[in-house]
């Protein structure tokens, strides 16, 4: 079995390795002051601990998390622009804001410490990866309102690596960056980074070739048969970064170079993984909904907040010595979780189910219609090179095998239908799994 | 003695054909013939043109898939029986014709067989022997 060493890693990267004692002792003094806080300046927070009954002196454990009220995402929208800020404007810095393609965007809010605690934890994701000073990091998460573009750029900078802040877009720049600048390594969306490979291909690059060693992919759940592809194809390792803006943005939690999940940042985040229906806390190795706890943020606590995002934590020591739990890659949503004719679907089996057939980019679109009482599912995948033959025949042959590969895994059938390429509409270069039409 | 054709995938909704057409209009291309496969769920383009390289870079920029197959184009006088003659041909030595299009040269009073062959240079090699006039150069389909 291959051995990680501790050695040669950043200063920074110390807290990845408390002893469970030390850390818990930290967790615990942090999350008063923030319960605190959030109980002093959060009205929506301080008006459910009072219906609760609850005082922040309940707060005496980490066990009385449990009892703490839950947050939720239409808390934000709900309260938007500046509900939940537990700072007045002349202490925060800085400002991000979701896209809002449903209806308002969530407004997130920074203090000065906010962004410091933001920089510590994207400085020890990169250094979880190995990436240290002289790497050149190629940062094309979008710069923005959206999260993922300056966090990593700030952690990157402070990492003391080289960054290039070409932002999203622009595919054929971003390859002759790349490869003229001689990235070491790349931040993106994987299902961005699966189109570079596909445009690199196009224009005569072999990232095999380049310096490229790490990819650093988030901003959307993929699976471990999107890494395999890309780490066959383009030479590079694929790592998990996990976060989101209600709780900092990316950087709540990394995978090291043992690629065995990522480790949550327990000194600053708090996670409990909970059951779906009952809301109650799962032990570890049980899959549920994620739950956050910040521990450190200034500007806008957040308690309990429910992510939506279906995981397991692991206690389980990982080879890299670090002490932190690891959350199991995260593949579904169970707000992207959607119902068709009594069975549920995730947009990860589909995922999977396309990646089976050869030639296929997991650039795919789920359309829930109903038609005459009944659910309807399409499908919609983009056409490759790789799949595009000029005979009918061909391309009716890839169809019927991608519905065949669908009907196995979910055991239902669903229309498939192949669409231009870069016709699925992605934002932040997420693209937007399930689009559901049916009218209740 | 090959010709490049390219084939266009095509989503089927208004709309999809002119916008690669006009796209290459233009752009100055001259399309020579052009020839259309459709499915239920999506259609085929295919065009033989002079400039195909250029013409590939322009509708893959556009954000075609794009492919380049070998064809083989055969001239026959454009007379009845002109086509079946061929055919003949392809037939008896056992040719598989994945698919085939035509074009009429009204000056010269020539059609031009296009076709799609599992194997393009045992196909020419068989129509030569047969004193079939297959075409060496797109150049060749049409002078203005």
């Amino acid at each position: 079995m291959k051995k990680y060493s501790t050695a040669g890693f950043h200063p920074v990267s110390a807290p990845d390795f408390l002893p469970p004692e030390q850390l818990q002792a930290l967790q615990l003094q942090r999350l008063k002051a923030m319960v605190q806080r959030a109980y002093n300046h959060v009205a929506l927070f301080r008006q459910r601990m009072d219906d609760a009954g609850l005082e922040p002196a309940d707060v005496r454990s980490l066990a009385d998390v449990a009892r703490l009220p839950f947050t939720v995402k239409t808390d934000l929208r709900d309260t938007y622009p500046f509900g939940l800020f537990a700072s007045p404007m002349k202490d925060i810095v800085r400002l991000h804001a979701s896209t809002g393609t449903t209806g308002k965007p969530i407004v997130v809010a920074y203090t000065k410490e906010d962004l410091g605690v933001w920089e510590n934890v994207m400085m020890r994701s990169f250094a979880a990866c190995g990436l240290h000073a002289g790497d050149v990091i190629q940062n094309a998460y979008g710069y923005g309102l959206f999260t993922g573009g300056l966090g990593a750029h700030y952690g990157a900078e402070a990492l003391g690596a080289t960054v290039i802040p070409i932002s999203g877009g622009n595919t054929q720049r971003q390859l002759m960056v790349m490869r003229d600048f001689g990235a070491t390594a790349i931040c993106c969306t994987p299902s961005y980074f699966l189109h570079l490979i596909d445009q690199a291909q196009e224009l005569g690059i072999n990232l095999k070739e380049l310096p490229l060693r790490a990819g650093v992919f988030g901003a959307e759940p993929w699976t471990e048969s999107m890494r395999r592809r890309i780490e066959a194809e383009s030479g590079l390792k694929a790592y998990d970064i996990y976060g989101l803006s209600e709780i900092i943005g990316p950087g709540v939690a990394m995978e090291c170079e043992c690629q065995a999940g990522p480790h949550i940042f327990e000194d600053w985040f708090y996670p409990e993984i909970i059951d779906l229906k009952t809301g109650r806390p799962l032990p570890d190795g049980e899959e549920g909904e994620l739950v956050l706890t910040t521990l450190g943020k200034q500007a806008m606590p957040m308690i309990r907040y429910r992510t939506r995002d279906i995981t397991a934590l692991t206690s389980a020591k990982c080879d890299c010595g670090r002490t932190l739990r690891r959350i199991q890659r995260i593949g579904r949503r169970s707000d992207d979780m959607f119902i068709i004719r009594g069975v549920n679907v995730y947009p990860s089996q589909i995922e999977t189910a396309l990646l089976k057939v050869e030639g296929t980019l997991p650039h795919y679109q789920i359309i829930l219609t109903r038609e005459k009482d009944l659910d309807q599912v399409e499908v919609q995948v983009e056409v490759t090179r790789e799949i595009f033959g000029d005979t009918v025949g061909a391309l009716d042959q890839v169809q019927r095998n991608l519905g065949r590969s669908i009907e196995t895994l979910t055991g239902l059938h669903m229309k498939v239908r192949m669409v231009q390429p870069q016709t699925i509409t992605r934002s932040e270069g997420k693209a937007r799994r399930v689009i559901d039409q049916r009218k209740m | 003695m090959k010709l490049k054709q390219l084939s266009l995938f095509l989503e089927n909704q208004p709309g999809a054909l002119s916008r690669p057409v006009r796209l290459l209009a233009k752009a100055g291309f001259n399309i020579v013939t052009l020839s259309i496969a459709d499915a239920n769920q999506f259609g085929i383009l295919r065009l033989i043109l002079q400039d195909w390289e250029k013409a590939k870079k322009l509708l893959e920029k556009a954000g075609f898939v794009v492919r380049v197959t070998d064809m083989v184009a055969v001239e026959v006088s454009d007379q009845p029986g002109g086509l079946a003659k061929i055919l003949e041909v392809v037939e008896k030595a056992g040719l598989n014709v994945e698919f085939m299009y035509a074009f009429t040269e009204k000056r010269e009073n020539k059609a031009i067989l296009i076709f799609r062959f599992d194997d393009p240079d045992h196909a020419i090699k068989i129509l030569r022997q047969r004193n079939l006039n297959v075409v060496a150069s797109v150049d060749l389909l049409k002078q203005n």
